[in-house]
């Protein structure tokens, strides 16, 4: 059997006295779309800093598997590299666009390192040479591509700080896309959307695990969760409570208590579905 | 040993100077976030007014050196209490909350305006006062080279001290120690929870503003020439100086000051004197360098 | 009481405390001391500048309330003659030596050496975000090497262009490396250091560079080998050209040779940034984290900013030696960083055509009061404040994207990112 896509092996993260992510391991196969979830304040995107190297966790290893065999320690290498060798890409919980820069500008920085391999052709590029001509076709055709997926090819040349919430968060993650990654990370993307948005990303992630991406996504929304995922893990205070398929996990003692026990009511960023009839019931 | 014992007397005492500067800057880095270009300017500008009360005391015939001391004290930081509340009102109000360059190239201009103010309004030429508090107490002789402590240094030294107890006792425990550094924390929280923000902006400046024309007094009493350009190299130090304390800090302010005055004078005595900027600066680039939120800051992982 | 009356009474009586002291009373040096001399008419009239100023001010403003809808209009309006006035301003840059006597030309290298330390700046400050407060450090790299690689070696100038810039890249390359980490106001407060090392270095550095000296006798600069002198010989322009030698002719050289930098400055910036390399830096400029996420390298795109806007400073060092023929610590202090960043941002952050006309006014403005003497640095700083007030964003604000699949469309400067570096 070959190794997993993503090996997380005693991971713990340190904030001065506070321990956000404790001793955690899981891991992540390919092709499969992994979640993981948990109360607010769980950890859940210290454990994507760390991974995608925005953060040094303070031990505990990452390693990142490629389809052909080569091997990455992820907690030993910056967050460009990880972006860029071994591509891992991400969204951020808070919309993170280049909101002055118009929706295909966005796609084209994602495409930087194919248009730029170095510094050199980068300022070769200056006076036409080094192939950059011909690279920008070949970005603009993959980014015209991912607007059409997302539905966004009419807004191409609007700034993405004009566009709205549901459709910022489509366009983060088509931008993630354009870096051609094997393992997507994605930071709550449905939150904020209305149940057909929400339908639709789901919809979008299905296609991006069927072109053969990997997905590791943090979720409040129960009902995307349960739907996509093949995996999920399921952490509290900074540890891992259970893990597993979505049947095994929905009737975890365990995370029924932890929801539970967490008080839903003080928390604004659950969805309302998850709020009113428990968090797991949407998809039962 | 003597001569470093001197050096360390000497450092301390220019040290001080710098982090009654420095307070103002880091106050009002703290509060809104800019940095006060002019501040070292409000400090030459106290100078200024220093050297022009004392003088006046001495035209009208007054003879008690203290008393003349006590009264240039709170007539130079009245005044440039004054100067700083309305550089603030002026220069920076107006661009409260816009565009992040705007208020620095406004700060910029106004040290141009003040620079130049003072050099239209009392000359371009170097003022020169005579040594008020002469004298001191030799602390030891080692082979014929003396460690002086001057009256002067005494002086102010504890003219220092004291300024900064009161002020400090100001900003920890009074309410409007406690609105500023609400505001601090969140502005537009602390207004919507009653406290007038632009009053306590206003009084961030008057107070750093008389502080620093305390510091121009000590620095007219201790080299005895002033000249209006005095306060973009002091600014730029005391600046290092908030900084290498940590931004923000108030008590890393005083600490940046003294490593400042201290780096300062001991290159001066024991490498040369020309290059003594060049040190403060080179010192600032390392610390900042090997320890980003400098001695006293607060350390802030971004948070993703 | 009228409030109007009121409030300018009490500015009046506010300027009486700031200036009652400063100029009602001037200290005088005299062999015997300091003496004072009071000015109460100067004082007066100080304060009655105020009173009236605050009083028109206020009526007038009172008539106005639409003052800033009227300054986004201004900006606009900018924006969509720049399609002319990009070529107006050209053609009378390029016919300005054919229509103007010197002083015109002289003016005219004056105010395009400016342009291009604006355009050289833009691209640090305007396109990366990166706020630099030591940009005439690099100038100053430009002006020492040429002049002291002409001494030493006796290179030409254009043999020392090239060299001098790339001087300036690697001092930019140098200096950035360790404090590129830092953020915002760090950022800008090392610059100023660094520029003040620079020129405390030039100044003290007695052996090589001439210490407050500087250094005479910089070589001007030939066409194809063609000097501008009067020896009238065959290897002299008027000589060649069988021209009557005048001293215009070397000065409206010197005038094309700047314009023809400042024009490959702008040139150069505008192809960067359609290509990947100006769009990381205006990436970088809106969000460093994203850009980090997708796998830019963050320090070494700074980087290139720095020392291409560095290489640009050095073009312009260079120039200012040669033109100048002498240099000395005196022209690279603070106050030329300082005035050249106030022309970017006056013309809005990143706008070509906007850098362009704040350094026409700036400049130009800075000339016509030159009879106020000392008074004219007075003015210039206040200047300055009354433009941040007036126009925090600059004269062209907005950014124009760099690829569109349909037609290019203005981005509002609301949405435009300033950077945080
Ligand atoms: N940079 C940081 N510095 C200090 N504490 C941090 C930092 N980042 C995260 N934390 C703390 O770590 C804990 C876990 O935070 P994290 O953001 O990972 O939670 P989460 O599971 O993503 O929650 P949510 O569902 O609300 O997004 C929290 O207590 C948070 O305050
Ligand atoms: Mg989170």
């Amino acid at each position: 059997m070959d190794s997993p896509l993503l090996q997380v092996t005693d991971l713990t993260m340190r904030f001065g006295g506070l321990t956000a992510v404790n001793a955690l391991s899981f891991e992540a196969r390919r092709g499969e779309i992994t979640s993981v979830i948990g109360p607010n304040g769980a950890g859940k995107t210290t454990v994507f800093n760390c991974i995608t190297g925005f953060y040094r966790p303070t031990s505990g290893g990452i390693a990142l598997t490629h389809p052909d065999g080569a091997v990455f320690q992820l907690q030993t290498l910056p967050g460009h590299r990880i972006a860029r060798r071994a591509r891992v890409a991400r969204t951020f919980q808070n919309i993170r666009l280049f909101a002055g820069m118009t929706v295909l500008e966005n796609l084209l920085v994602a495409q930087h390192n194919a248009l730029m391999p170095n510094v050199a052709s980068g300022l070769l590029a200056v006076f036409g040479l080094g192939g950059h001509g011909a690279a920008e076709v070949i970005a603009i055709d993959r980014a015209r591509g991912w607007l059409d997926r997302i539905n966004l090819l009419p807004r191409a040349d609007d700034p993405a700080g004009a566009l709205p919430y549901g459709d910022q968060r489509r366009l983060e993650i088509a931008r993630a896309m354009c870096t051609a990654p094997v393992l997507l990370c994605l930071d709550e993307p449905a939150a904020g959307l209305n149940p057909r948005e929400s339908d639709a990303l789901a919809e979008l992630l299905k296609t991006i695990q069927a072109d053969g991406c990997s997905v590791l996504l943090i979720e409040h929304d129960m009902g995307v969760v349960m739907r996509i995922s093949d995996h999920i893990v399921v952490l509290d205070h900074g540890q891992r409570i259970s893990d597993g398929d979505p049947a095994h996990v929905r009737a975890d003692p365990n995370v029924i208590a932890a929801y539970l026990g967490e008080g839903d009511e003080d928390d604004p960023d659950v969805p309302l579905a998850a709020a009113s009839d428990g968090p797991l019931a949407a998809a039962s | 040993m003597a001569y470093a014992l001197q050096q360390l007397i000497n450092g301390v005492t220019l040290g001080m100077i710098y982090g009654l500067i420095a307070v103002g800057y880091t106050m009002v880095y703290g509060i809104i976030g800019m940095i006060n270009f002019a501040h070292g300017d409000v400090f030459m500008i106290g100078a200024f007014l220093s050297l022009i009360s004392l003088t006046l005391l001495s035209v009208l015939g007054l003879s008690s050196v203290p008393l003349a001391l006590a009264l240039t004290l709170v007539f130079a930081a009245g005044i440039a209490a004054l100067y700083g509340w309305t550089i603030e009102r002026v220069a920076y109000r107006p661009l409260r909350g816009s565009f992040r360059l705007a208020p620095l190239i406004s700060a910029i201009g106004m040290s141009i305006v003040l620079q130049n103010f003072a050099q239209v309004s009392q000359g371009a030429r170097v003022k020169p006062i005579a040594p008020l508090i002469p004298g001191g107490i030799q602390l030891m002789n080692v082979e014929g080279f003396a460690v002086q402590l001057s009256w002067m240094q005494i002086v102010i030294v504890v003219t220092t001290l004291a300024v900064l107890g009161v002020f400090t006792y100001l900003v920890s425990a009074t309410p409007l120690g406690r609105s500023m550094r609400a505001c601090e924390q969140d502005q537009k929280m602390a207004g919507l929870l009653g406290i007038d923000t632009d009053k306590t902006i206003s009084l961030t400046f008057v107070i750093g503003a008389a502080l620093a024309a305390v510091a121009g007094l000590m620095f007219l009493l201790y080299y005895g020439v002033i000249d209006f350009f005095i306060g973009f190299v002091a600014g730029v130090k005391a600046f290092t100086a908030a900084v290498l304390g940590g931004i923000g800090s108030l008590p890393g302010a005083v600490l940046g000051g003294l490593a400042i005055g201290l780096i300062e004078t001991f290159w001066s005595a024991y490498f040369s004197v020309q290059y003594k900027d060049v040190a403060a600066f080179s010192i600032l680039v390392i610390v900042l360098i090997f320890l980003p939120t400098g001695l006293l800051g607060r350390t802030d992982v971004e948070k993703v | 009481m009228n409030p109007i009356l009121k409030d300018a009474g009490i500015s009046a009586l506010v300027a009486l405390g700031l200036f009652g002291p400063m100029i009602g009373l001037k200290t005088e040096a005299s062999a015997t001391g300091l003496f004072l001399v009071p000015r109460p008419l100067a004082l007066a009239a100080a304060v009655a500048a105020v009173f009236f100023g605050r009083l028109v001010l206020l009526t007038w403003r009172g008539r106005r309330p639409g003052r800033y809808r009227a300054n986004r209009g201004l900006s606009e309006a900018l924006k969509r003659s720049g399609r002319f006035l990009t070529p107006v301003l050209l053609a009378f840059a390029v016919v300005l030596p054919f229509i103007s006597g010197r002083y015109g030309i002289d003016l005219g290298i004056l105010v395009l050496t400016y342009v291009m330390l604006g355009w050289g700046l833009n691209i640090v400050v305007g396109l990366a975000g990166l706020l630099d407060l030591g940009y005439v450090a690099f100038y100053a790299v430009g002006a020492y090497s040429f002049a002291l690689l002409s001494q030493t070696f006796g290179l030409g100038f254009w043999t020392c262009l090239p060299l001098a810039g790339l001087f300036a890249a690697t001092w930019g390359v140098m200096l950035g490396f360790p404090v590129l980490r830092l953020r915002g106001d760090y950022l800008a407060i090392v610059t100023l250091a660094f520029g003040e090392i620079i020129r405390i270095v030039l100044l003290n550095a007695t052996s090589i560079t001439g210490g407050p000296n500087g250094i005479a006798g910089i070589p001007r600069p030939t066409l194809f080998g063609l000097q501008f002198s009067a020896a009238g010989g065959p290897d002299t322009f008027s000589g060649f050209f069988g021209l009557e030698y005048s001293p215009t002719q070397r000065v409206a050289f010197l005038y094309y040779v700047i314009l023809g930098l400042a024009l490959l400055t702008n040139w150069v910036t505008l192809r960067l940034r359609r290509v990947a390399l100006g769009r990381a830096w205006e990436a970088l400029r809106e969000d460093e984290i994203a850009c980090r996420s997708l796998g830019i390298n963050v320090t070494v795109t700074k980087l290139t900013a720095f020392a291409i806007g560095a290489a640009f400073g050095g073009f312009a060092g260079a120039f200012f030696a040669t033109r100048n023929a002498f240099i000395s610590p005196e022209s690279f202090t603070f106050i030329e960083s300082a005035i050249v960043l106030a022309i970017v941002v006056l013309g809005g952050l990143g706008s070509q055509l906007g850098t362009a006309l704040a350094a026409i006014v700036m400049i130009g403005g800075f000339e016509v009061f030159r009879d106020l003497a000392e008074y004219r640095m007075l003015l210039f700083g206040t200047a300055l404040v009354l433009i941040m007030i007036l126009r925090p964003r600059g004269l062209v604000s907005g950014r124009t994207p760099s690829v569109a699949l349909g037609r290019r469309r203005e981005i509002s400067a609301e949405l435009v990112a300033e950077g945080r570096g």
